[in-house]
């Protein structure tokens, strides 16, 4: 038999991290990102088609731009639950976890690079929430989710006699003009596909490596903790 | 001077226009300034009997392109009327006195009107080195400006380069021209943006500021919200083909001699706030996206800087010229999708006893 199949590392014990509503938001907000990047996409580029054909006859563009309008709202519903539930949910959800204002979460943020990034250092005593470099990451992904939502309804408010928008609309004045919030909606695009690159690999490597099930988490709910490892997370002052 | 006010009805009669070209331009400011028709003759009122307002008309760093808009305005009248009469107090261009005689009459109107004129600026003001860029009379432009804008009622800055520094501010801004905005304090300014405005927008600004009194609803960026309330791609009559996807490839395509939407040719109409697609240009004969060019987006501030013109995407600032979002984007990704291969190598080499033992090597070992 394997040797890695006879690990004396069997035990382990599993443990309820990400609860319903953390992991429909999650699934909600990789859904509504996937759909804004791609029409959004289209949008910015659309491919242009040799037709001879009147406008009145079709509406495809029209209807790119609707989904991508729906899913705005969805997104943005999605998210404000999201930091809603970083105050109800329970300490892995925990607004805390997101926000390095301690000095711990910085030199933790180091430890995990050594560990993970650099590769320098070995250690097998995996975070079960977040560990202190992904929250980070996360926070920083937060920062830019609150971005996209000012940009997007800021452009959007032109286009909508509806009351939400407006509320927006002093974001393309602070800029100067419409063609700058655009640019900055359409650069923030290529950050969530770069971060949904690193974010897929990332999971599977800490499977990998960690043996936790940290990527059916997300759709169970449950983590794995060896048996004799204590808790390693990030301290919240409760 | 104070006798000199006349009404713009006498002005228009003195001048040989009839009663009823008088009542069509009552008629056509009262359309552009978006009013029910009942208030046709309150606009006809207001120009027979209210008194011109004293005009002080500075031009500092520009090209006088509003000034030839505005003399291209549609209805003779407009320019007849409103700038050959407001003309009288002072503007460099069209005034009859020159030297010190135009400065005088410059300083008399300032003096005589004191918080009644309406100071009308065209161009931008340099800032650079205290502003030798610009003088004017042995005085520097912005000297000029301030001057003439402690006594004034209202502030109408004409066209980008008063509203936000149009192509003198675009990088590196060698005079450091300043919109008007920036330099006034504490005064109402009306952007009258475009590069140039458009001449109706400009005598409806004017009849506005004649007829109420007051200045007119504002956006945030400081333009009349009549005219620049709607982005150009709103209006636009090739806005259908934007919704159907039907755009134009390059400018000798089948789809550009069809009249597709020039979106991908970088029209700016979409973040554009005018009225071309509404009042057009030159008695509503065209406007550029009629005639089958894209729109630059002229009464947008930094609309030189937010090239390149026929390109949908702007230039990624630091990557060179060629560059946009999305090809520095991809860039990225590629050097991404390296790494994470990169790093998955590394993973299987570095922590191979780990992904084999479930431990680390025991001296590794930590915690």
């Amino acid at each position: 038999m394997d040797k890695a199949l006879q690990s004396e590392r069997m035990l382990m014990h599993p443990k309820y991290v990400w609860e319903v509503p953390v992991r429909i938001y999650h699934w909600a907000n990789a859904l509504s990102i996937a759909i804004l990047s791609v029409t959004g996409y289209i949008i910015g580029d659309p491919p242009a088609i040799q037709s001879a054909s009147e406008a009145s006859y079709s509406y495809w563009f029209g209807t790119v731009r609707y989904v991508h309008f729906i899913f705005a709202y969805v997104f943005l519903v999605n998210f404000v639950f999201r930091v809603y539930w970083g105050f109800a949910g329970n300490r892995y959800a925990n607004w805390r976890n997101y926000i390095p204002y301690s000095k711990r979460h910085w030199m933790d943020m180091w430890e995990i690079t050594k560990v993970d990034v650099l590769q320098v250092k070995c250690s097998n005593n995996p975070n079960l929430g977040h560990n202190a470099l992904a929250s980070f990451t996360y926070f920083l992904t937060f920062l830019a989710f609150l971005l996209q939502v000012l940009t997007g309804f800021g452009i959007y408010a032109a286009m909508s006699p509806a009351w939400f928008p407006q509320l927006f609309a002093w974001v393309p004045a602070l800029l100067g003009g419409d063609l700058l919030t655009r640019e900055i909606h359409h650069i923030l695009m290529w950050f969530f596909i770069l971060f949904a690159m690193v974010h897929v690999y990332l999971v599977f490597y800490h499977d990998y490596i960690e043996r936790n099930g940290v990527t059916s988490s997300m759709i169970g709910g449950w983590k794995f903790q060896e048996e004799g490892k204590e808790e390693r997370e990030i301290e919240l002052d409760k | 001077m104070a006798k000199n006010q006349k009404t713009y009805y006498e002005i228009a009669i003195e001048k040989g226009y009839s009663r009823r070209d008088f009542m069509k331009l009552s008629a056509m400011m009262a359309a552009f300034l978006g009013l029910e028709s009942s208030s046709i003759g309150q606009v006809a009122r207001a120009l027979e009997t209210k008194k011109r307002p004293p005009v002080i008309w500075l031009h500092g760093q520009e090209c006088t392109c509003c000034s030839e808009s505005f003399i291209r305005s549609s209805h003779p009248l407009v320019a007849d009327i409103l700038l050959d009469q407001i003309s009288l107090d002072y503007t460099e261009t069209l005034m009859a006195p020159s030297g010190y005689q135009a400065e005088k009459s410059l300083h008399d109107t300032i003096e005589a009107y004191h918080g009644e004129y309406i100071l009308m600026v065209e161009g931008s003001i340099p800032t650079k080195e205290d502003g030798v860029y610009c003088c004017i009379g042995g005085k520097t432009f912005e000297e000029v400006l301030h001057e003439s804008v402690d006594g004034a009622k209202a502030i109408v800055a004409w066209g980008n380069c008063a509203s936000s520094g149009c192509v003198q501010a675009a990088k590196p801004n060698p005079t450091g021209a300043t919109p008007v905005r920036k330099l006034v304090k504490g005064k109402p300014v009306i952007n009258v943006q475009g590069c140039p405005p458009i001449a109706e927008v400009m005598a409806g600004v004017i009849v506005h500021l004649l007829l109420f009194g007051q200045i007119p609803e504002l956006d945030r960026l400081g333009r009349p919200k009549a005219f620049y309330s709607r982005r150009v791609h709103d209006t636009c009559y090739r806005r259908p083909n934007f919704d159907a996807g039907l755009f134009v490839q390059s400018f000798d395509d089948e789809n550009a001699k069809r009249g597709y939407c020039l979106y991908k040719m970088g029209c700016k109409g979409p973040v554009t706030y005018n009225a071309c697609g509404v009042t057009e240009w030159n008695n509503g004969t065209s406007f550029p996206i009629k005639s089958g060019h894209p729109c630059l987006g002229c009464s947008e501030a930094n609309f030189w800087d937010n090239g390149p013109f026929y390109e949908h995407l702007p230039k990624f600032p630091g990557f060179g010229i060629e560059s946009n979002a999305d090809k520095v984007g991809l860039g990225l990704s590629v050097a991404t999708g390296v790494g994470i291969v990169a790093h998955a190598i590394s993973t299987n080499i570095r922590k191979r006893k780990l992904i084999q033992e479930g431990e680390c090597e025991p001296e590794e070992n930590e915690s």
